[in-house]
């Protein structure tokens, strides 16, 4: 982040004001990806005359930066008016899709209405391990001729990647085809809960050692040593410094109007068909819980060697059952990359655990390879 | 200079006042910009229809303890800078159709 935009931020607090917004459109979509955190069916989508009123408090609230995300923002035939009103309020708009549904004339009118980024999901330059992934034949090829119309427009496009066990090894490749295309490119090496609390996706992630090759990896990090360095404690002035931007700064709203702190936050602040964005963003007493939290209130992070330097996640905090508490997910990324573990980490270790009833699902007779994928506990309470 | 100038906001910017002082984002190389307070009020002003003399004349002297000529000279050479930077359009016609004058430019 630039100097100036720090400054920026730090001033939109100072000043109480929603920087930031992301606006998920629609949660339909049409790819299927197999490590997706949303419920894809329609329980009620806003209106285009609710998304415009919404647009327009948002506006007069101060917001300048906003993304519009789902499930696959295309898939709204009020697409394109929703985005040339938001333009007309003169929002800076970030964009995130799958663009299999973009051509040359959406192309156009993207350049034409000043949108300022696209943010593109490919899971791997092999068509193969791509469409497995969003399970739609075809996909990767469509998605890599929308980049292909985005730039000659001269477009901004950022190819975000998600690392998990079925494309570990493809991260090269999708970098080299982002430098082919002229886009930017992003790594999330992390695969993260369901809105409602679901971790079964979470078997997807990379394992520790896959981590540790993807943290040590200069062509991703720099200088690896560095990045790699032992973490620091939070030192005394850090204490009373804010965990992060949700709330604070930024919050998101679901395409059901509901008002959370962040996309990976589901703490329900309230809902912008009720009541008007200002006053949730000032009034809602589960934004000053968020807002009240200070480093030092954290429970064992606070004390924790990586302090200093961890990107602990609030929201995912949250959906492990405490807000002021460690992200276990955060926690194993530090360990990945300093080889350290967090106070978490070892608490958790020292726990003695509680005889597990294991349940041993019965497999029919079976040979050969596939028995040691089958036959692994299922349940464990 | 002594043509008559229209200025308009470029309708491929981003823009919002924080505090006082307005914030804008160019699509053109996502640059970053803020505008003080003075430099604000041209900016709102600048419809594409308002003369930038007429701008700093009823806006700026009429806000500010500054004489005409002196404003005048600062505003031309804001609008340049602005213009450079492609978040300002500058015409020596009024500025109706904004998309049209950035095709042109391209």
């Amino acid at each position: 982040m630039s100097g100036l935009m720090e400054e920026m931020g730090a001033r939109a607090q100072r000043l109480g004001v929603p920087f930031s917004v992301q606006l998920d459109l629609t949660y339909r979509c049409n790819e299927q990806c197999i490590h997706c955190y949303l419920d894809h069916h329609d329980h009620g989508e806003m209106t285009t005359a609710e998304i415009k009123q919404l647009l327009k408090e948002m506006a007069d609230a101060g917001v300048f930066f906003l993304t519009l995300s789902g499930g696959e923002i295309f898939l709204r035939k009020d697409f394109f008016e929703i985005l040339e009103y938001a333009r007309a309020l003169t929002f800076c708009i970030k964009l995130k899709t799958n663009a299999v549904l973009i051509r040359e004339a959406q192309a156009a009118r993207l350049r034409d209405l000043g949108v300022q980024s696209i943010q593109i999901s490919i899971y791997s330059h092999r068509p193969e391990v791509h469409d497995a992934i969003t399970k739609v034949p075809g996909s990767l090829n469509r998605s890599i001729r929308a980049i292909r119309f985005l730039k000659s427009q001269g477009l901004k496009v950022v190819i975000a990647n998600v690392l998990m066990t079925q494309n570990m090894d493809d991260y090269h490749g999708v970098r080299a085809l982002a430098d082919e295309l002229g886009a930017e490119y992003t790594l999330d090496p992390t695969v993260t809960p369901m809105m409602d609390g679901d971790r079964s996706i979470l078997d997807l992630n990379v394992g520790e050692s896959a981590l540790q090759r993807v943290f040590r990896d200069e062509s991703l990090v720099g200088n690896a040593e560095e990045f790699c360095a032992p973490p620091h404690a939070l030192d005394e002035d850090s204490m009373d410094s804010t965990p992060c931007s949700a709330g604070h700064t930024a919050c998101y709203i679901s395409p059901y109007g509901e008002f959370y702190p962040c996309v990976q936050f589901p703490l329900s602040c309230g809902n912008v068909r009720q009541q008007k964005f200002i006053d949730i963003w000032r009034d809602s007493e589960q934004l000053k819980e968020v807002r009240s939290i200070r480093l030092r209130d954290l429970s064992s992070c606070s004390q924790c060697a990586h302090g200093g330097s961890c990107t602990r996640c609030p929201g995912l905090a949250f959906l492990e059952g405490n807000m002021r508490g460690p992200s276990t997910s955060d926690c194993e990324r530090s360990f990945a990359r300093t080889g350290i573990p967090s106070a978490n980490l070892l608490a958790k270790k020292d726990k003695v655990s509680p005889p597990r009833l294991v349940q041993i699902q019965l497999v029919p007779a079976i040979t050969g390879s596939r028995l040691s994928g089958l036959a692994s506990p299922v349940a464990a309470s | 200079m002594n043509k008559k100038l229209y200025v308009a906001r470029s309708p491929r910017i981003a823009a919002r006042q924080l505090g006082e002082e307005m914030l804008i984002m160019s699509a053109q190389g996502s640059t970053l910009f803020t505008l003080n307070p003075t430099a604000t009020i041209l900016w709102q002003g600048a419809d594409g229809a308002t003369t930038l003399d007429e701008i700093v004349e009823r806006r700026i002297c009429s806000e500010f303890d500054v004489n005409l000529e002196e404003a005048m000279r600062d505003a031309e050479t804001l609008a340049e800078d602005l213009a450079r930077h492609g978040i300002l359009l500058v015409s020596e016609e009024p500025i109706i159709n904004r998309n049209l004058v950035l095709q042109e430019q391209h």
